[in-house]
């Protein structure tokens, strides 16, 4: 059951206050809050059972393990995906890209193209940028529309067998667009393009199911996830994950070490190189169980009502445009107001205790596209209330009274 | 009038107030009546690096004192700015170079002076610093 009062409870931080005010955080976009449940598990790890893990005949080594791989389950679990080692637990969404790409090194040759989304993090940009420098590949663009939807015609009229590589995020994280993966991924398979997805903004809302998705790679990080930062997954094919080189050497990733020659482990640990976040991983799992315990689809259905409603109360403000229309989105509102800098609208939001991002949430081609410097960003979660989003309202026209 | 003293009508006029808001809407004015820099040198070169919004500042010397003029495409920012010019503008480059900064603290600024706040206060008087050094040299 989707109980708002207990939910609220569970999460410390928003007893807190800001600037003498109730903290209101809409900057769940950058990052969500933890709750309790996840906290106690930092707490517990640290407190009884803090071994590395893999490698010990201790006791707390194998209890550390046993928790750290049981994680490795749950995220497997959560996503449906087949097997535990096409789970690989990274430090993030960018690593998990850095990763992917830092590999394709081996397979593109000069000419081939790679397609990337007009909507991406500049996460999702510069790894590629660097993979074409390197291997003589090009990068090219699918665009969207002033919605902010991707141009599916124009995609398909992109791709062709010198497309190797699609990339594009699930949600877009400065406009909340929810992009169609599964025609995406489907028409780049007809080429033989494999395809990674940023699914960083989409894991807090959707329930992302890689079997049936039939994703060649996808990463998220915890930290959206009501996890902790610095750690994060990596989904990929096996037989992707089996071509693809190493990124890191170290310790964890070898089989067997001379000095002539290393052979490398198995998956997943051959990309899992030097003691991993252990505390971060077993919290992330706990994270996923927290919230699949609320339910996704309950997740989504108030959120959508929160976006909804802020949607509608935010546009009733003179000059207010919101950037990111598009039918299908999360709830994340961007916007600006006429002749105001959107710096200046989040200065004095702060001041009345309300989180928001201002900004190009690095993405500036998005904000090239719509000849803007930057959006205020407001993104919602499930813990959010309509009361908040009534406090945000008036704090916006408060510093529209200010500034203007 | 020295800069120590400018600083301290600074602060005795930020006293006054008793809240934030009262703060920021004196910054806001204060951005309003900025003298702008003249267009010309409103380009990427004087664009002062780490900040959010966007600050130009132009640095001339007229006789032995350092001049300054800058703007911003935020009104917050344009009223930081707007203190420092006052406080430092019109002075010698040597006492622009010795000057202390502290009053930022007195008057209520304190969270924008962090290196890491987006606005990039600490860029902009380190920027007004070095404008100082420069000119500094150039006059011995």
């Amino acid at each position: 059951m989707f109980d708002l009062k207990q939910i609220r409870k569970d999460f410390p931080i928003l007893a807190r206050e800001v600037n003498g005010k109730p903290l209101v955080y809409f900057d769940n976009a950058a990052t969500s809050q933890t709750p309790k449940q996840v906290i106690d598990v930092i707490v517990d790890y640290y407190s009884n059972y803090n071994a590395n893990i893999h490698r010990g005949v201790h006791t707390l080594s194998q209890e550390a393990t046993d928790m750290y791989e049981q994680a490795r389950q749950t995220i497997q679990k959560h996503f449906n995906i087949a097997k535990a080692q096409e789970v690989i637990l990274t430090s993030g969404t960018t690593h998990g890209i850095n990763l992917v790409a830092n590999g394709y090194d081996a397979f593109l040759n000069d000419g081939d193209e790679i397609l990337v989304s007009a909507m991406e993090h500049h996460s999702n940009i510069v790894p590629w940028q660097m993979l074409c420098e390197r291997t003589g590949a090009k990068l090219k663009v699918i665009p969207m529309n002033e919605k902010g939807e991707l141009l599916l015609g124009e995609y398909h009229d992109l791709l062709s067998e010198k497309t190797k590589l699609v990339f594009c995020n699930h949600v877009s994280n400065a406009l909340g667009t929810i992009n169609p993966i599964e025609k995406i991924i489907e028409s780049a398979h007809k080429v033989g393009a494999a395809v990674l997805i940023d699914g960083a903004q989409a894991a807090p809302h959707i329930k992302a199911d890689m079997q049936s998705l039939n994703v060649d790679f996808y990463t998220v990080s915890a930290h959206k996830i009501c996890g902790p930062t610095g750690v994060g997954m990596l989904y990929g094919k096996e037989e992707l994950l089996q071509k693809l080189p190493p990124y890191q050497g170290g310790g964890e990733m070898i089989a067997e070490v001379t000095f002539e020659k290393t052979t490398y482990a198995d998956l997943p640990h051959k990309f899992e190189a030097g003691t991993p976040n252990i505390c971060g991983g077993i919290a992330f799992g706990e994270a996923l169980n927290y919230m699949n315990a609320i339910g996704f689809d309950a997740i989504a259905k108030y959120e959508h009502e929160l976006l909804e409603y802020a949607t509608e109360k935010l546009l009733e403000i003179e000059g207010l445009k919101i950037y990111g229309t598009a039918a299908h989105k999360t709830a994340v509102i961007s916007f600006n107001i006429d002749g105001l800098h959107p710096y200046d609208i989040g200065s004095i939001l702060d001041k009345l205790g309300i989180a928001v991002r201002t900004g190009h949430h690095c993405a500036q081609p998005i904000m090239d596209f719509f000849k803007i410097p930057g959006t205020v960003r407001a993104s919602f979660s499930f813990y959010n209330t309509t009361e908040e989003v009534d406090i945000l309202v008036a704090g916006v026209q408060r510093a529209k009274n200010m500034l203007q | 009038m020295p800069i120590k003293d400018i600083q301290k009508e600074i602060v005795d006029e930020f006293s006054m107030f008793e809240d934030w808001m009262q703060r920021y809407e004196y910054m806001i004015d204060l951005g309003k009546a900025l003298p702008l820099i003249d267009d010309q040198y409103k380009t990427d070169d004087n664009i002062i690096k780490g900040c959010q919004s966007k600050v130009w500042v132009h640095a001339e010397l007229e006789d032995d004192k350092l001049v300054f003029t800058a703007d911003s495409d935020a009104i917050i920012t344009k009223g930081i700015i707007a203190i420092l010019i006052r406080a430092f503008s019109n002075q010698k480059p040597q006492d622009i170079i010795d000057a202390d900064t502290a009053f930022i603290d007195e008057i209520g600024l304190k969270e924008h002076l962090s290196p890491t706040r987006a606005n990039g206060l600490v860029s902009m008087i380190k920027q007004l610093k070095l404008y100082a050094v420069a000119y500094q040299t150039q006059l011995k």
